[in-house]
């Protein structure tokens, strides 16, 4: 079994009225089956109110079904024992770092975590070291986090969670609020995880730039899984991307419009490399 | 020419250990019916900068005129300013806080001291112009999508009819689409209402496509000010200060080093484009209809 199995899983928001009465209804998640295998990079996208982030809450345990089962580690959400050691396996980073770091000093903040759950203050150190080494932020670990850049903030909570030592870690929309630079660092720091400690992520984005590395990617409307596939599966779809309110990388529409134009490219470019050969070949062929 | 900012400087919590220059000697002119990009890395000062454009923030030293009066003078009636000077801050579907959109547009223009029927007026104007749909005005704004409860938080302002709309990084956390939406709203609003905008902003696509002029902040310094092509001709400084030039100007650099004669200044999809056809075919599409 993968690391994330769901299967026919619906979460309902449900209003009531004062007497507790039902209001509405709204379906978040409708039907899901999804399937992730340890070590791998996903990326899901979807409009806002798609589900995407009512799916990352059940894999951290925040939100349980409505109906339909979701098995992290092998191990069952649903159930009440289950909670603690689902969140163990995977650690949960969000949009706002502001509103993830508690601590005044770096050190601290990372250290928060094991410390919850008993870790011996000898292991919670070098787990503390380890994991600012992780992200690249060994350097600040006596700095207060409030001077620190917004990208710098969220790697220190990124470190947060993996001093955790989750074997999954779901980053739902962790670049919303930075410039490019702490962009780049965040992306860099989850791929990073990824291959260097094996750790399985799972990143919600809007930037489509964002995703064009990641192993597979899974798009959601509706509430449903919509699309699944490659990046370049998923991006040779541009219309498709469209009406689920989505869209494709500069390149890929750059790339895209001259094909249409007559120009050789091939469909589904990615990467600003593999745009740049294909015009050189274009333009050796033409001239 | 509707601001004027004269060697302003503003220091946060001046004389204590905390101490941070935020601005330091910006002068700036801000013409009428501009439409221009704000960027700079976190912490650079563009927040600060914005805040100080309707009176929110006093300047440690240093002057700022509207309309050729100085804001600071005792007699100068700061209210009417930020009547005239629109601002939507960060997130603004935060503010959101009636019980109906319709009631929460009208709160702005009720302030101004405007009849509950002209504000009423107003709200349906600005909702109108946000493209929300009419079933929807009487309802919760706390029921809408992340899209349009921002939407909503935009008509609240744009319900004030301020001559400069200034928008704080509108488009964070939106899908690609209601990005689109939201940019392309204060684009209309800009060509059909004359108004000024002045947009924060960290997407250089998003800055690229729709303003005339940009303005990159740098430790509380204006580092440039110019057009965006000129501007993101600099895209090697820019990266050392945290920030970059759209993907498509990345691309065009890299072919003309490879020897492809092709116009490094494009910063759109369409510009790249239209250079590409040139180099490749001879055949000149710059006044070709593009889409985007």
């Amino acid at each position: 079994m993968g690391i994330i199995k769901a299967r026919q899983l619906v979460h309902e928001y449900i209003r009531r009225d004062e007497e507790g009465n039902v209001e509405s209804i709204q379906t978040a998640l409708d039907h899901v089956d999804l399937d992730v295998q340890a070590g791998e990079f996903i990326a899901i996208l979807g409009h806002n109110g798609s589900g995407k982030s009512t799916l990352a809450k059940h894999i951290n345990a925040l939100l349980s079904p409505s109906e339909g089962s979701l098995w992290v580690d092998g191990k069952d959400v649903s159930e009440e024992e289950n909670i603690l050691a689902v969140r163990q396996t995977a650690g949960m980073v969000f949009q706002n770092p502001d509103n993830q770091i508690i601590a005044s000093v770096v050190e601290e903040d990372v250290g928060f975590g094991p410390e919850n759950i008993g870790v011996p203050t000898d292991e919670i150190w070098r787990r503390v070291e380890e994991s600012l080494g992780a992200v690249g932020m060994l350097k600040y670990r006596h700095h207060s986090p409030n001077k620190l850049s917004g990208g710098q903030k969220q790697r220190v909570a990124i470190a947060g969670v993996v001093a955790m030592q989750p074997k999954c870690i779901v980053l739902d929309e962790p670049t919303a609020m930075l410039d490019p630079n702490g962009r780049k660092e965040v992306i860099r720091t989850a791929h990073e995880l990824n291959e260097k400690k094996g750790v399985t992520i799972i990143l919600i984005t809007h930037y489509m730039e964002e995703v064009v590395d990641a192993d597979k990617v899974i798009v959601m409307d509706a509430g449903k899984v919509v699309m699944q596939g490659t990046p370049r599966e998923i991006f040779s779809q541009v219309g498709k991307l469209k009406e689920y309110r989505l869209d494709v990388p500069q390149v890929t529409i750059l790339a895209d419009l001259l094909r249409q134009s007559g120009i050789d490219v091939p469909i589904g470019v990615l990467r600003r490399e593999e745009l740049v050969d294909a015009i050189l070949r274009a333009a050796q062929i033409t001239g | 020419m509707s601001i004027i900012l004269d060697k302003v400087n503003y220091v946060y919590s001046e004389e204590t250990a905390y101490q941070i220059q935020a601005l330091k000697d910006v002068s700036l002119e801000i013409g009428d019916g501009q439409f221009i990009g704000v960027i700079g890395h976190t912490g650079s000062g563009k927040s600060t900068l914005i805040q100080h454009l309707n009176g929110l923030i006093k300047a440690t030293s240093g002057s700022i005129y509207f309309h050729g009066q100085d804001i600071y003078d005792d007699d100068f009636d700061l209210r009417e300013l930020r009547n005239r000077v629109g601002l939507v801050f960060q997130y603004p579907e935060h503010q959101l806080f009636e019980t109906t959109i319709f009631d929460d547009v009208c709160f702005g223009p009720k302030n101004q001291g405007l009849s509950k029927e002209e504000a009423g007026l107003r709200a349906f104007e600005a909702l109108r112009n946000v493209g929300l749909p009419e079933e929807l005005y009487y309802q919760s704004p706390f029921d809408l999508s992340g899209g349009q409860k921002r939407r909503v938080a935009i008509a609240g302002v744009l319900a004030m009819k301020p001559e400069v709309l200034i928008l704080d990084e509108p488009t964070a956390g939106l899908d690609p689409a209601g990005r689109d939406e939201i940019l392309d709203l204060v684009a209309r609003m800009h060509r059909e209402r004359g108004i000024t905008v002045i947009l924060v902003s960290h997407s250089m696509e998003d800055v690229a496509k729709y303003v005339e002029r940009i303005i990159v902040m740098n430790q509380g310094q204006v580092m440039f000010d110019d057009a965006p092509k000129e501007v993101f001709r600099h895209y090697k400084e820019l990266e050392a200060i945290g920030l970059a030039a759209p993907q498509v100007t990345y691309l065009m650099h890299e072919l003309k080093e490879r020897g492809l004669n092709v116009d490094t200044d494009a910063t759109t999809v369409a510009e790249a484009r239209a250079s590409l056809m040139q180099a490749l075919t001879g055949i000149d599409s710059g006044r070709m209809d593009i889409h985007r």
